[in-house]
Formats: C-alpha cells, structure tokens, sequence
C-alpha cells in the first residue's frame, strides 16, 4: 500500500503534492520532470479568456493597420494562418501532457464571460483534461455591486461550468469574501467538487522611477500558508464531502504535513518549486514521509484532518485572532 | 464544372505561375508586387507545382537579380519566371535579349506600368513593355482579369513548344488590381496545354556536365550575324503556335481567342485598334454605336510580338475605310506609336486602301472610357480626322487631344455602387468581401476597382463595384452610381462625395449622430444635391456600433449588411449569412473572438439603420471647407487645390509644369485636420526639453524662442513661459504649439514627454485632447506662432536636442503614415541643414510622403532658401547624389578660380575672404558671413561686363558650401542601390548618406529585404527569416575614411543630433544609419518611439559613431549604447512580425528567435571589441584637393576645427 495515495476530485493520486499553475506547469519537459518528481497531479496554467481575446484582437488589429490604405501597399503582412494563438496552444499543451503524463492533469480557465468559462472548460475537457479548476480570480471595484452581486455571479459560473462538462470541477477562490464560510458551502452546492484555497492576486508596485504602475507578484512564503490553513481547518468537517485543497506558501514536507493535517485532501505548490526545480516535490515527500515516520502516522489519509477544526480540542483556535498568545510565544 | 472565383488579375497570374514553374525569381515592385507575394506565400505553406514539388521561391537584391537568377535557372533546363513591371522590366532587359538570344523557353509576367519620366508614375501604361519590344521575347496582352489567368496558361505552353520567351503583360492597377469573376482553370486545363516532351526538351537543353556544351560565346564579325538570323524560324512560327494553343484551349474551356480578335458590325467603316484593358471601354462603345446603326467595330491585338500582320488583315473587315490605332505609351519624336506603326505597316504593305490614325490614352492609369472611345469614332468619322491625337485630356498646348463627348451616355446593365472611406476603416476589404459574396455566390458578375489618395495617413478610398446578370466591360472608374455610401461622414465636408450619385441613388451614411440629427449636420450643399437628385438617404451610426462589440475604429463590418440591405442584390437574410460565413473565412484564422465581434456587429447593423427624411429645402447654415486658403500663392490655388479637389483629371496640359519641376512648401496649405485628437501644451508643466518636437513625424508641434516683444498682439489665450535656458537673452519666451489641422493625432509627442504634473502623474506637459473642442483656439494660436519670425540660427546651441528644435523644419505636413519613424530624422535633417542642402532621394516611403502630388513637404525659409530636392530613381540614388555633389564640387572650383581671376575687379580683400574663410556647412556663423560676401560679390560684379563676371555671378552662390545627403530606404542601401552605395563610400567625395532602416520594404507592402532581421516574418519571408541581418554599417567601416553612425532617435536624440552634424562635418562620406519604426513591424505607433528605447536596451539596435581619423592612437569606433539589459525576446514579442511567426510556427520562431538573440550577443561582443581598437586613416591632402576642384588651404580651416 502506498502510504502517500491521496484521493482529489474523486481521483486516485499517487501523493498529496500537486503542482499548482506556473510557468514550471506550463511547459511540458517540466511536466514530466514533476511527475518523475512525485507529484500527484499537475494543475496547468490558467487559461486567460480576456488574454486570449486581447492577443487576437491585437494581432487582428495591427494586421489591418496599414491595410487598404495606399495603393502600393494594400497591406503589410503575409496572410499566414496563425495556428498557434493562445487557445490552440494552450490546448495543445493540455493535450500533450494528458498523453504523455500518467497522473492526472488539471486544467484551470480564468473567463471573462459566461460563455467563454463554460466553451473553454469544455475545450480544455475535450483536450484531456481529468479535471477543471476554475480561476475564479477578480478584483471586484464596482461599488454598485454588492457582495450578493459578486457572489451570485460566481455560483452562476460555477453551476454553468458544472453542467457543461462531465469532468469533476474545482474552484480556486480568493480569501476576500465577506463571510467566507457561507460562500464556500454555497460554491460546493452550486456543483463545485472541490476549492482550492487561496488565489494570489498580482498587486500594483509603484515605479519610483516612471511613476508607472508596475503589476508584480511575488513568490509566496511559508507565512502565507496559514490563512488557507485556518480555513481548510475550518472547512473540513463543513464540508466533508468536498475536495480541498490547500495553496499558498508550501514550502516543505512539514508544510504538506501541516496542510493534510488541518484536512486537506492535496496541497499544491508552485513557488518552491519555481525557486528550486520540479525536483524538489521529491525532497518534499520525502521530508513528509520523514515527518510521518517520526511521528508514527502509517498514511496520509490516516493524518488528513486529524487536527481540522472539529477534532482539535480548542476549535475556537481556528477563529479568534490569538493576539495575546501570538505575541506571548515570541518572548 | 466550371469554378467561379472573385480575385483580381495578380492572383489568377499566380495561380498558373507558381503551378507552372520550378523557380521563380522575385523582387517587389508596384503593381506586380502582388504576384511574387502569393508565390513565396504559397511555396512556404507547401503548395506544389503541376509536377508535385514545391517552386523554389527567391527574392533578388533587384530586377535585374531577378533576370540573371531566371536567366541561370532556365539554363539548367527549370521551368522559371518572374514577375514585374515599369523601372524593374528596364532592369531584366539585358537578360530578356540573352534568354530570347539562346531560344529559351521562360515567362515574365508584366503588370504593365508608366515609366519615370518628368515623374514617378506607379500607375499603368504600356512604357514599360514597349521598352521589351526589342528583345526578342514574344508578348501576349491580356485584356482583364480573366484573360490574365487564360493567357498566364497560353505564355507557359506557346513558349515551351516554340522556345521563344514570352512576356506576358496587362495593365497594371487597372488589371492587376481589378477584382472580377473569373471562371477558374483546372489541373487538367494546364496538363492538356504543358506537353510533356515540350518540358523534357526544355529540360535536355539544360546545362549539365554530363552532355557538357557551352552557351553564350563571344562571336566576331565573321559569324555574328548569320548566327542572329538563324532563329528567324522560330519566330515565324510563333503566330502559329499560339493559335494552336489558344485553339486547344478553346476546346478545354469553352473561350476562343485569337492573335487579333475583331467585335463590332461586320461592315464596320470605322474600326480602333488597341490593346489591354481599354478594350472593354471600347467594346461597350462599339455595341452602342453599333445599336444606334453606326458601322463601327474594334480590333483588340493580343499577340503583340510577333507581330501577327495576317492575322490582323484577316480580322479587319474589308469593309474599313479609317483606322484609328490607339497606343498607352508616348514616345516622344518617334513618327508614330509602336502600335500605330505596326498596323500602318501591315496595313499599306498589304495595300489596303485605308486611313490609319494614331492616338495616345490612359498614360499612367488615366481614365479612358466608353465615351472616350466614342469620341475617337466620332474623329473618326469627320472630314478629316486627326491623324496623331490624344484622348482622354485636354490638350491646350498642341491642341492634340480630341473634343470630349458629354453627349454620350450608356445604359449599363450592371448596378453600379460607390463607396467613401479611409483606408483605415477596412471600407476597401468589406467591398472586396462583397464582390466575392455577390460573384462565388450568386449568379451574377461583379467587378471591383479601388481608388485610393496620395497619402499614407488619413487616405481616403474609393471603391468602385459593379454588379449585374451580363459580363461587366466597364475598365473604367463608375460615373454615375446608384448606390453611394460614406463611411466617413467628415469626408462630406471635405469632398463633393454625392456628386458621382445618378438621381434616385440611394445614399448611406455612416452618421456619428442619431438618424434625425444627420439632415442638420450636412453641409448646404450636400443637402442641396440630396433634394436635387432626389436622393433616398439612410443612415447607420457604424462608429458606434464598431465601439460598442469591440471592433474600434473598423467600422466595415457595420456597413457592409446595410449595402446588401439597401442595394437589394441578394436576399437580406441569405446575405447576412453569407457575411457571416465570409467572416468566418476571411477572420477564422484570427481566432474566434474577432469572427465573434464581427458577427456582432452584423447583428447589429441593420437595426441601428434608419431612413434619413429630406424636406423640400435646404436648412444648412454651413458650408463644405474651402480646399486651400484664399491666401495660398496662384500656383496652389490654380492647380493644386483643383487636384486636392479630385479634379485634376480637369486640369489641361497648359496647367502643367513641362519638365516636372514644381513649388516647394505646398503641403502647408492643405489642411487635412485628420486628428481625433490633438496634443495641447501646458506651459507651466514644460521643461523645455524639445522632445515632444523633435519626434514629431509631421513637424505638426513647432517650438519657438523669442524676445517677449514679439508677444504684441497675441491672441489673449496664447501660451508661453519663460525660456529656460542661459544661452539666450534674459526675458526670452518659448512656446510650443501644434499645428492643428496639420497634426495626424498619433500621440507620439504626448509618449515621449517626460514632464509630469506633480499632483496627477498622467497629465503630462503636453496632452491629447478632443481636436472638436480645441480645433478654432489652436489654429488661432498657430496663426500667430506663425507669424513670430524665426530665431537667429547662429544664436541656437544647434547640437543640442533642444536647441535643434528651436530652428524652422523645412519639411512639413508629409503625407507619410501617422507616427512614421522615417519622417522625424528627415524634418531633423532639414532643420539642421535645410537651407544648404541637396537631397536626393531613392524612389520608396520618403520619395513618396517627400514628393507625391499633390503637395510638397519640402519648404523654403523666409528667405526663399531650403532643401533642393530631386528622385532619380530607386537602384541609382548613392550614384545619382554622387553627381549632385561632383557638379556642387565643379561649380564650386570655377567659382573660386572666376574669383581669383577677378579678385582684382571685386577687391582683394572681399576675394581672399570668400576663398580662404569658406565655412563647412554645419558652421553657422560662418555660412551667414560667407552669403554676405557673396551678396557684396554680386553687387560688385553689377557693374563688370566681362564674359568671367556674367560666369561667376551664375556661380557665385557655388562659393557657399551646400550639404549633399543621399536619402532612402533599407530596400535601396542594403538591396538594390548597394552596388552604387557601396561605389561612393569608396569615393573619398564629401556626401551624407542616410539610410531610412525600417528593415523591410515599406512602401511596397513590407516585403523582406537583407535589412530584414533574423526570425521576422515579412513578405516573401512569410516562414520567418531565416539568415541574419546585413551589417551595413560595418561594411562600411571597412574603407576606413567612412563616417559611420547607427542611430535611434527614440532612443538617443541627443546621440542622432550629434551623429547627423558630424557626418555633415566629415570631409568625405558619410552613412547614418537610422532605426525607423514602421507600420511594417506590427507595433504601436503611438508609443514607437518610447519603443526604440527597447531596441537599444535589448541589443537589437546598438548605438554607435565611427568617426575616422588620421592622427595616431584614436579609437574612431565610439560605442554609444550599454551593454544590453533585457533580454531581446522581450522586444521582439511586442512587435506583431516577430510574434506572427511564434503563433504560425512556434517551432521555428524558438528556433531563429535563440539565433538572434545569439547574433545579438555575438555583435555586441564584436562591437565591444571594435571600440577598442585604434585606428589611423591616412589622408592624401594632394588627392583631396584634386577631387574637390583644387585648393586644399580654402578646405583645411574647416577641416582642421571639424577634425578636433
């Protein structure tokens, strides 16, 4: 028996370490490199429907720039077929890993529309998907929509995305909802297999320089992973029947441990692994393997949850803020 | 089953060409560009010839390349051609006499074009062909578009099986432009026709040493001419052979031509004879007449050479009493055109009684219609008809040209409709979509012809359909339309637009306004013609609807369903799905989201369109603008405006200046007021750094320094701040101000500017703003910074960014494209030098935003002086500055000797002053006080009679040095001009040579040049490039006495200011090297120039200055860029020629793109090397003063201060 062998999205894995999207997912010798590695799944990049309509476009445009303008020079580029746009790309990519990979891969589509997210998970399915995670990824600034605006649009997606494809579906949220709880019980009612905990937005720096507004993401720290690990503790027995999966800030076997411990079914992670190599998902493993020797745990699944919020004895740990105790455990 | 298809005469060549051919050798060149672009294309997508390999496809440095790569490969037994027309045919020549002197089966496809004569012409005649008439090769004249694809067929057979060459031509734009239905051959068609033992012959003959022979002997005056005559065989039986080939080809496909084919009554008395396009003007008089009982008919000749005289003797009726023979080609003094001397002689050698009359038409596309051809008949039919004439013009002059019949009217089967655009709305590819729609969907014949202006920026198109159930003949521009759309509505202030509508027409307007509001917004005279012709009006607010599914300006789509609507000729709702289907076809390839938001606006269209109610008077209070000033000088308000008007074609000869030489400065006085947008200064921001200025590509934002005097009588909202600077007077004001009708709105000015508020970082120092709001202040505020004289040049720090900008730009208001790269360097040069500078200009984008009709950008100071500008052609530039410079450099050693001869007469002092105080032409101080000493010497000579005085105050002006800059395109320096350039590098004489790099051919349609870096998609580079770009400039370098200088003025202002005077300074040639972005590269425009930054940082455009020296221990090789900083995929992605090639083959775009990042680091790493070595190039002071006319103490001054 494989003491590592995690279930996600109904799916058999080979360990709980899955490879979150980056450019190390989206190239298909890192793929392989990950999954010599050990990882249980690959979760490829996100598919940008507002990138792929802004690369078309663009290229449309400036192809009928100078087009019909001058008589010597009805236009200005050769009429080739561009095969290869985003979305042919992207696909051929999920198609090949699917072929080429044996564990499973995960597709993720960031939509702008609701006809683009239900198309392109349908495509992405069609390439070989085992399963969909929804980018669900978006800075709400319109201060006429409410928070029941924001959230009612996003169980829409999730219920059109549901029904459209036949693969399991897992949706990537933000941990900025105003009762986060409620909203995760509502998205896995609306279909949702799975939620993966959290989104990092790209954050604007200032060019001291430019005065340019420059986006900027950095990679995580192991600090960050304790907001998803208090809300995949707090989750877990709420919904017992959905996949979780924890990201943001898994830097380490004891990272993994941490996560699977507080019920996460797989924990995902994409800096460590762009700081140093697809092959460092095998030294994770075995730091958790470790981890769990030492401590006598027989499998993953044995550990999964054992300390979500419903089986510490102090469940309220989970939900204040602990100022006292924080600072007292830096003296 | 026959296939019909809508293309136009370059395509339906190329089809039969590349299935035809093992090699085709190309080079572009307007109007054939087209059918060398479709043959790379489809080789490089793997489409195979009628023997199943893929045509060997191979762009030529020239024409003349092109011929002795043609010439090579038929000698080994392949099956060639190429494609060509005008100056490029003149380059094949010496070939064609080569490949028809060893009998060698070949086709050159002519779209045929007007020759440079008094002017550039790209525009269609039979110069060019009739230049070939001596060579040998055997010609065949298509008709239109469907005899270009037939007869593309007959020159590939009849010159197999006769082994005579055969120059195949029809009339370029008018044919090789036309989109018509055509019924299209078949594999079978030119199996039938290619006889195999004719390509095994041809294949046999080839060089090969295993049957070892030799060709091309030298033969002396023993044998030479017998050998000449021991082809005449062959040529005798050609007439045969094609009409055993057109006769086959009958039989295939159902159409029967012959060498000459006659139409009209069969007891015609008065017959025209012609070739080419005109023909089916011709033919649409000839059935009218012949309706109304006239006895009139028409000859077409199609075999051209040989001359088919039995054929055209049995063609003509013997019932002929007058022959008028028409000719699309003057040649000046001969007794008669080629073909009217043809027929003449067939004609009285055959004895037949008949009256043969000769005139010329249509030189470089003028119109020539049905009632053109009537008023010949008419000649014709007159006691005595002219026997040399013209047609088409009004001739004044030599009073050659026929009466025009306004009488004549036809009553065309064909629905006609006429739409207004600007070229970058797509009007002209929705009507060419349209045709298609209506030709390969219904059963209908269509014809399309489009008309664009003379500018790159803001042009406006016309596009010219016909459709109905006959075949359309009309090779003309419609005259009366029943369909008439704007799809601009400013254009209905600018032009008289519904002058062209019949009465009735429909007319549909795009309106950025609600239906009820369109009728107020047009001007009185629109509403005027609208009731007077009973016009039914509709309008679409296309604009909005474009904005509104994502589309932005390309407002084509929108239109496009209401023409179907209106017009009727199909069925709405089968032509709203064949839009959609034709956008799925035309777009699919870009992805869904465009075909999505095309298929949106469709949707739309016709729901936002609304009939417009007219009511039974005008109500306009506002006028269509004036088309120039009152104020513009007789030359502009006479012949100029009438041309801006769209009237030239009205123009008489006497109008026309003889020998091409025309005013300076006229661009100034057409306002196009194209701008959107436009930029507004605001002083309290400025820094007065001069970039906003010196980017300008429309020298559309001046900048002025003066005393605060000069401020009397301002407008009281006029803006200006305090100069700040030391080098001029306290109390100085500046002022930087847009031209506003000028100004095409690119934004590059507001990109570059680096002065940003405080308080709100996106308003800078100078912003873009609304042109509706700003428009009437601005141009009162220009008005008045007009009027400011200009600053005392000799005051300006002229090396300096700045102080540049402060001085007048003598070149101005181009109609080059909206944020051209070229045009910055061009105004910059002009400023600096303008008013002691001789430019020639290689023919291409600069020739022709620098002197295409009708306005000049060229200008002259207050004092009347400023660039002398002229284009040779496009291969002899570096030569033709070469002699510009040796005849300054000749008129300048007589003046010096005239006036050492008289210095005794003039004063000793004055003489001596003038020769050994001659300043260098970027000393301005000196060239002031050197003009002063020449004034005086003219004064002085007033009053000497001698034959030396009369001479030397012709020359006089010689004494003051001009500055020679050869001007032009990368296509010229690298490619075709390379030999010459090359040539006067090594010269040692003192000229500048500025290379405009846009690294593809720009104005013929972005064709690859060696200019054309690695991994850049480009025509006939449509895989990607696959070799590294030539360096130029280290070429150079290698002569040693070369300034060389590589410069980004985006990048480094201050480093191409500094180069351009030091090439001036440099006493020997000069090359700069100048990066111009271009519209070819698929990138913003608008932000260009902030983009060269990119190209310097990443290493793909390094900065440097080669400056030689003769003294020991100088590293003349200043490198002036860092060490690259970013990586060059990160300015390649960006620019639309190098991504194209990462989404059509991502696989070969990896692979060059990791190539030239390679040549990147390989250059940079040579070049840091290049800076340090030392140097020292000796200088033969005794040969310098021979080629510069003698002297040398006069020069060394000069030379000595430049050097330091």
């Amino acid at each position: 028996m494989n003491p590592l062998a995690s279930t996600y999205l109904g799916m058999e894995l080979r360990s709980p370490i899955v490879a979150s999207p980056s450019p190390i997912t989206g190239r298909i010798e890192s793929l392989l490199r990950l999954e010599e590695a050990g990882v249980g799944a690959v979760v490829l990049p996100s598919l940008f429907e507002e990138e792929l309509e802004s690369e078309a476009t663009t290229f449309h445009e400036r192809r009928e720039l100078g087009a019909g303008v001058f008589s010597e020079a009805t236009d200005f580029f050769p009429d080739v077929e561009l095969g290869h746009l985003g979305l042919e790309r992207h696909i051929a990519l999920v198609h090949e890993a699917s072929e080429r990979l044996s564990v499973p891969v995960i597709a993720s589509v960031n939509g702008r529309s609701a006809g683009g997210w239900v198309r392109y998970a349908q495509d992405l399915v069609h390439a070989g998907a085992r399963a969909i995670e929804l980018n669900m990824y978006d800075v709400a600034v319109d201060p006429d929509h409410s928070s029941r605006h924001v959230e009612r649009a996003y169980l829409d997606l999730v219920l059109a995305v549901r029904t459209a494809v036949d693969v399991p579906v897992a949706v990537k949220l933000s941990p900025f909802f105003t009762s986060f709880a409620h909203f995760a019980v509502d998205v896995a009612r609306a279909g949702a297999d799975g939620l993966v905990l959290f989104n990092r937005f790209y954050q604007p720096d200032l060019d001291l320089e430019t005065l340019d507004v420059l986006p900027r993401i950095e990679l995580s720290h192991t600090g960050e992973l304790r907001l998803p690990l208090r809300w995949i503790a707090i989750l877990r027995p709420r919904l017992p029947r959905t996949s979780l999966a924890l990201t943001s800030g898994v830097a380490s076997g004891t990272d993994v441990a941490k996560g699977l411990l507080a019920g996460a079914d797989v924990v995902m992670t994409a800096s460590e692994v762009l700081r140093e190599g697809p092959y460092r998902v095998a030294g994770m493993l075995g730091e958790l393997t470790e981890w769990m020797q030492a401590h006598d745990y027989e499998s993953v699944d044995q550990l999964r949850g054992s300390v979500a919020q419903h089986n510490v004895k102090d469940p309220g740990a989970f939900e204040r803020a602990q100022y006292q105790r924080v600072l007292s455990s830096w003296h | 089953m026959t296939s019909w298809r809508c293309l136009d005469g370059n395509e339906a060549v190329a089809l039969v060409a590349h299935r035809l051919s093992d090699v085709c050798a190309i080079y572009p060149i307007t109007p054939a560009s087209p059918m060398g672009e479709y043959a790379d294309a489809w080789s490089a997508a793997g489409k195979v010839n009628l023997w199943g390999s893929v045509p060997h496809v191979v762009e030529m440095q020239s024409e003349a390349g092109a011929a002795g790569a043609l010439h090579g490969a038929l000698q080994k037994g392949a099956l060639a051609t190429t494609f060509t027309a005008s100056q490029g045919l003149l380059l094949m020549l010496p070939n064609m006499y080569k490949i028809a002197g060893e009998l060698t089966p070949a086709v050159i496809h002519v779209a045929a074009r007007a020759l440079a004569t008094h002017a550039l012409s790209i525009f269609g005649d039979h110069s060019d062909v009739m230049s070939a008439r001596g060579t040998g090769w055997a010609m065949l004249c298509a008709s239109n578009v469907q005899e270009t694809h037939d007869f593309a067929l007959v020159s590939h057979s009849a010159t197999l099986r006769s082994r005579v060459p055969f120059l195949h031509f029809f009339d370029g734009f008018r044919t090789s432009h036309e989109v018509d239905k055509i019924s299209l051959l078949v594999d079978e068609d030119m199996r039938a026709l290619i006889r195999p033992e004719d390509v095994l012959a041809h294949r046999a003959r080839g060089l090969t040493p295993e049957r070892p022979v030799l060709r091309g002997s030298a033969q002396n005056p023993d044998v030479f001419f017998q050998a000449r005559e021991a082809a005449n065989p062959f040529y005798d039986a050609v007439p045969a052979i094609v009409q055993e080939v057109l006769d086959e080809f009958a039989e295939r496909t159902g159409r029967q031509y012959g060498l000459v084919d006659y139409h009209g009554s069969p007891d015609a008395e008065r017959v025209i004879v012609l070739m080419g396009s005109g023909a089916g003007a011709v033919r649409e008089a000839v059935d009218a007449l012949v309706s109304a009982g006239e006895k009139v008919g028409m000859l077409t000749v199609r075999l051209y050479r040989p001359f088919p005289t039995q054929a055209l003797l049995d063609a003509l009726p013997e019932s002929a009493t007058r022959i008028a023979v028409l000719d699309r080609v003057k040649e000046p003094g001969a007794p008669a055109e080629p073909l009217h001397l043809d027929v003449s002689i067939a004609v009285q050698e055959a004895g037949r009684a008949v009256l043969v009359t000769g005139g010329r038409y249509g030189l470089g596309s003028k119109e020539f219609t049905a009632r053109d051809a009537a008023a010949v008949f008419a000649d014709l039919a007159g006691a005595e008809p002219k026997r040399r004439f013209t047609v088409g013009i009004v001739d004044d002059v030599t009073r050659m040209s026929l009466p025009r019949l306004d009488d004549f009217n036809l009553s065309p089967t064909a629905r006609s409709a006429v739409f207004y655009g600007l070229g970058s709305d797509g009007t002209v590819g929705a009507n060419k979509t349209s045709i298609k729609i209506i030709g390969e969907n219904t059963d209908l014949h269509a014809q399309g012809y489009f008309v664009y202006d003379s500018k790159k920026s803001g042009s406006v198109t016309v596009s010219h359909l016909r459709f109905g159930p006959d075949p359309i003949y009309s090779t003309y521009l419609v005259e009366a339309a029943d369909f008439v759309a704007c799809h601009q509505f400013g254009l209905l202030e600018r032009m008289d637009v519904l002058g062209i509508a019949r009465p009735g027409a429909t007319v549909l307007l795009n309106a950025p306004c609600a239906a009820d509001e369109v009728w107020d917004r047009l001007p009185v005279e629109v509403q005027q013609q609208v009731i007077d012709k009973a016009l039914v009006l509709w309008a679409v607010d296309a604009g909005r609807v474009a904005r509104e599914v994502g589309l932005g300006s390309r407002i084509n789509t929108v239109m496009q369903p209401c023409f179907f609507a209106l017009s009727g000729v199909l069925d709405e709702t089968a032509s709203i799905d064949l839009i959609k289907r034709s956008i799925e076809k035309s777009y699919g390839r870009r992805g869904h989201t465009v075909v999505e938001r095309n298929h949106a606006a469709v949707d739309r269209a016709l729901e936002e369109m609304h009939r417009v109610d007219v009511p039974a008077s005008a109500t306009s209070t506002h006028h269509r603008m004036a088309v120039v000033s009152s104020a513009a000088p007789d030359f502009v308000r006479d012949v100029t405006a009438r041309m801006l008007a769209g009237e030239g074609d009205l123009l008489p000869v006497s109008a026309l200046p003889v020998d091409g030489t025309f005013p300076t400065g006229t661009a100034r006085w057409e306002k196009r007021g194209l701008a959107e947008e436009i930029p507004i200064w605001d002083a309290s921001l400025c820094i007065d750094c001069g970039k906003c200025a010196i980017v300008c590509p429309h020298a559309a934002i001046r900048m002025k320094a003066f005393p605060t005097e000069h401020l009397d009588g301002a407008p009281t909202d006029f803006v200006s701040k305090a100069y700040g600077g030391k080098d001029l007077p306290e109390g100085t004001r500046l002022t930087i101000q847009v031209a506003p009708d000028d100004c095409t709105g690119c934004g590059i000015c507001v990109d570059v500017c680096p002065a940003r508020s405080k308080s709100e970082v996106k308003r800078k120092s100078i912003n873009l703003m609304p042109a509706a709001e700003h428009r009437d202040q601005e141009r009162q505020r220009y008005d008045f910074f007009l009027s400011i004289p200009e600053i005392d040049r000799s005051t300006v720090r002229q090396d300096t960014v700045k102080g540049s900008q402060l001085l007048q730009p003598l070149f101005e208001f181009s109609g080059a494209c909206s944020g051209c790269g070229e045009t910055p360097y061009v105004k910059l040069l002009s400023q600096q030098f303008g008013d002691r500078m001789i430019v020639a200009n290689a023919t291409g984008c600069s020739s022709i935003y620098g002197g295409n009709l009708p306005t000049t950008p060229w200008a002259a100071n207050a004092a009347g002086r400023g660039p002398a500008w002229s284009n040779s052609l496009f291969e002899d530039n570096a030569e033709f500055g070469l002699g510009l410079r040796l005849g300054a450099d000749t008129q300048r050693a007589d003046a010096r000797r005239l006036l050492s001869e008289l210095a005794h007469q003039v004063g000793e002092d004055l003489a001596q002053s003038l020769l050994d105080d001659e300043p260098g032409p970027e000393d301005e101080a000196g060239i002031v006080l050197q003009r002063e000493r020449v004034a005086t010497l003219r004064e002085r000579l007033r009053g000497i009679t001698s034959p030396q005085a009369i001479a030397l105050d012709s020359l006089a002006d010689a004494l003051v040095p001009v500055a020679v800059w050869i001007v032009g395109g990368d296509g010229w320096a690298y490619d075709i001009g390379f030999g010459g350039l090359d040539h006067v590098l090594s010269s040692g004489r003192n000229v500048n040579i500025l290379v405009l790099d846009t690294e593809v051919y720009s104005n013929t349609g972005g064709q690859a040049s060696k200019a054309t870096p690695r991994a850049a998609t480009a025509k006939f580079a449509s895989d990607g490039k696959g070799t590294r770009k030539k360096d130029l400039g280290l070429l150079a370098q290698a002569y040693g006495d070369v300034y060389v200088a590589q410069i980004a003025i985006g990048a480094n202002e201050t480093q191409t200011v500094r180069a351009l005077r030091e090439a001036v300074a440099h006493e020997g040639p000069s090359l700069v090297i100048a990066y111009s972005t271009c519209i070819a590269h698929g990138i913003d425009m608008g932000t260009s120039m902030t983009h060269q930054k990119q190209a310097v940082a990443s290493g793909y455009w390094p900065l440097y200055r080669y400056h030689p020296s003769a003294d020991t221990g100088t590293h003349p090789f200043s490198l002036d860029s860092k060490k690259p900083s970013i990586p060059l995929r990160s300015f390649l992605e960006v620019e639309t020629r190098f991504a194209v090639l990462d989404r059509s083959d991502p696989v070969r775009a990896e692979h060059l793109q990791a190539l030239a990042q390679a040549d990147v680091d390989e250059r940079w790493h040579y070049y840091e090397q290049l800076a340090g070595v030392e140097r020292s190039i000796p200088i033969d002071e005794h040969e310098l003063s021979r080629e510069t006319g003698g002297e040398v103490e006069g020069l060394a001054v000069g030379d000595d201060e430049e050097m330091s």
